[in-house]
């Protein structure tokens, strides 16, 4: 009994061995060994000859645009491309890096192929692996033909001389030892020698597969339109079903839902206009995606527009939109709320919600005002906002704040009489649900 | 008789669109006509800084009508890069170009509304006279140059952009110089103002502030275009980037 008893209690010590010394091996490996294998496996690289020619660097420019790269890699009144902006994500902040030429704190002693590894592999040119902030879960689907004009143009811009702040990341998530362990659950590389996604030449006609390459690659649009999982990975199962952003306020909406902003019914004219000029009939972006379509979108070729807007128009999960309800002539639901609206919104939203033409959205059948999650209703009337200024709307007119003037209370009244008014037919909004958006911390 | 009188119609409107254009005056808006003019594009910005930019009814939305242009577009420039922290401010202007920033502040300057009269001083004899001294001599011995080497000597402002000092509410005087003190607010380098105002004690800014706040806005202020001569022996004026 005694005897047996002990053989059980050693069994257990063994297997806590066994897995201590397992796990302190793989600490090991992915801090010192793997890296270095990384490197060992790459071998005798042979050089590339840089192609630099004024038709690259200007693809290489444009493809830029199209990856938005600018947003993230510049701060806030700093040099273009310099880094150091932060990114606040549920584990802590990063920062991005410098991709300016500079030999020592930019990417002035790269290679294209480095470049390549970066993009594709998520790695830097010592082997180790570079944090997923920066999406290489989606750009692992560039090409190694775009991956090296996007290298070249990069290489064009007046050097910067800026470290990368230390990024602020609770510990271990920023090690190795996570970071490989995150990539065994969330990343592969992608096969870009299946097909090239090119267009064979500047003559082919716009495709859903060249939308799909720049949607699902460079346009990176799942990392916030994709739900993530608790380790932060995207839910490849739930692609496109819309996600609150990292920083818990802005809701990147379903791209794959008719009553989010699904495009599945749109007319492709209809939405490359929305992506270049920021607003087709009552669809007006705002937020984060106001700063996209500033910063990148309204950048797309036609033909490019055209092919996104051909990929965007497949992603259907099959539900339809709630067709708008019987227009309720009876008194309001909310009186107070119907007060509100009359006197602070009604001169530019219309007195039934009719909207401006181009200028200010219908409110009436917007689904923006219908979803389900409220967070951007909620940013929208409290912090107000512009459009973009883009090529074929440059002077977009604006949202005013009302977060000094309105309550939480007046807010959820007025919100709720939008939402259950003109054939709107969503669940009311709660004082809850101003309060968490108006005091959640700023950026 | 119809085609005329649409055509008549079509007329009266397109005047009446370039009219508000020109941000001459603010037309009420009707349910038929949209007013498609710079003050109903800028809604966003009067809802907090006062019907055409008067100023916001509590004293710190600084009055932005009449400003010279140039100073405007260097505050929405500074708040869009991060020089001005305001969060409110920098996540409204976001998205828009240097272009529509340009015209926005164009049409505020272009506003010319009378001002209200200015509120009472609540500082004593000594302080206001040493507020006085300040603004219009400086003060050689540490450094200090007068208000009104650069803001004018009406104290009106510069074209195209060095703003006025009249006309602003004590709380914001307060705020903006203790924000170039602490770094909070800053203007394209070199930061002239920055250097100045860490010239300043406590007990300067409140004299500054309390002098400033109480003066009258002389009728039709508009901004100077040309800085005052410099009087003999007066300090050299460092190097603005704001203002070059």
């Amino acid at each position: 009994m005694s005897r047996a008893h002990l053989s059980i209690r050693r069994l257990v010590a063994l297997g806590g061995l066994l897995i201590a010394v397992g796990a302190v091996g793989y600490v090991l490996w992915a801090e010192y060994a793997a890296p270095a294998m990384r490197q060992a496996a790459r071998g005798q690289t042979v050089p590339v000859q840089r192609d630099s020619t004024p038709e690259t660097i200007q693809r290489g420019a444009y493809l830029a645009r199209l990856g938005n790269c600018m947003q993230c890699h510049t701060s806030r009144g700093g040099p273009a491309y310099g880094g150091g902006a932060p990114l606040t994500t549920p584990f802590g902040t990063v920062y991005s890096s410098n991709l300016t030429p500079d030999p020592a704190t930019g990417l002035g002693g790269w290679t294209p192929e480095n470049f390549w590894r970066a993009l594709h592999h998520g790695e830097r040119p010592d082997g180790t692996v570079l944090s997923p902030a920066f999406p290489y879960t989606s750009f692992t689907r560039i090409d190694r033909a775009d991956a090296d004009a996007l290298f070249a143009y990069l290489q064009t811009l007046p050097p910067v001389t800026a470290s990368r702040p230390a990024h602020q990341l609770r510990w271990p998530l920023g090690s190795q030892t996570a970071l490989n362990a995150w990539r065994l659950l969330h990343f592969s590389p992608a096969d870009t020698s299946i097909d090239t996604h090119q267009p064979e030449s500047v003559s082919s006609p716009p495709s859903a597969r060249r939308g799909a390459y720049l949607v699902q690659g460079l346009g990176h649009c799942a990392e916030c339109h994709t739900p993530r999982n608790a380790l932060g990975g995207l839910r490849s199962s739930a692609a496109w079903s819309g996600a609150v952003l990292p920083d818990g306020q802005w809701y990147a909406p379903a791209l794959n839902d008719a009553g989010e902003a699904g495009l599945s019914a749109w007319a492709t004219e209809d939405i490359a206009t929305l992506l270049t000029r920021g607003q087709h009939g009552t669809a007006f972006v705002s937020g984060p995606m106001a700063e996209v379509v500033r910063n990148s979108t309204q950048y797309l070729s036609p033909d490019d527009a055209r092919s996104v807007a051909l990929y965007l128009q497949t992603l259907n999960n099959g539900a339809t939109a709630s067709s708008a309800g019987e227009t309720r002539t009876s008194s309001p639901a909310y009186p107070a709320g119907a007060r509100i609206y009359d006197n602070q919104c009604a001169q530019c939203h219309g007195k039934q919600g009719e909207g401006q033409d181009d200028a200010y959205p219908a409110l009436a059948g917007n689904r923006a005002v219908r979803m389900a999650n409220t967070n951007n209703l909620v940013l929208a009337v409290l912090h107000g906002g512009y459009g973009p200024s883009t090529p074929a709307k440059p002077q977009p007119f604006g949202m005013p704040p009302y977060q000094l003037t309105l309550s939480d209370a007046d807010l959820a009244s007025v919100l709720s009489h939008i939402r259950t008014s003109w054939g709107n037919q969503a669940a009311p909004v709660t004082e809850f649900d101003i309060n968490k958006i108006r005091n959640a911390p700023t950026r | 008789m119809r085609a005329s009188l649409t055509l008549l119609k079509r007329g009266a409107f397109t005047a009446l669109f370039s009219w508000c254009a020109l941000g001459a005056i603010a037309v009420p808006t009707s349910a038929s006509a949209f007013d498609n003019s710079m003050a109903e594009r800028t809604r966003a910005c009067t809802a907090c800084h006062g019907e055409q930019g008067r100023a916001g009814p509590d004293g710190y939305y600084p009055r932005l009508a009449g400003k010279p242009a140039g100073y405007l577009y260097h505050q929405l420039q500074n708040f869009q890069q991060g020089r001005r922290q305001y969060s409110l401010m920098q996540g409204l202007i976001a998205p828009l170009s240097d272009e529509y920033l340009r015209a926005m502040a164009e049409h505020f300057a272009s506003l010319h509304i009378p001002y209200p009269p200015p509120a009472a001083a609540t500082a004593t004899k000594d302080v206001l006279a040493k507020g006085k001294a300040l603004v219009l001599e400086g003060d050689k011995a540490r450094q200090i140059p007068a208000c009104a080497q650069c803001h004018g000597s009406a104290l009106t402002g510069v074209s195209p952009a060095i703003p006025g000092l009249l006309g602003l509410p004590r709380d914001y005087l307060n705020a903006q110089l203790g924000g170039w003190q602490t770094g909070l607010r800053k203007a394209h380098a070199p930061d002239c103002m920055a250097a100045i105002a860490k010239r300043l004690s406590d007990e300067d800014v409140n004299a500054v502030s309390q002098w400033l706040s109480s003066q009258p806005v002389p009728a039709n202020a508009t901004p100077a275009t040309t800085l005052p001569a410099r009087p003999a022996g007066s300090l050299a004026l460092p190097e603005c980037g704001s203002a070059p």
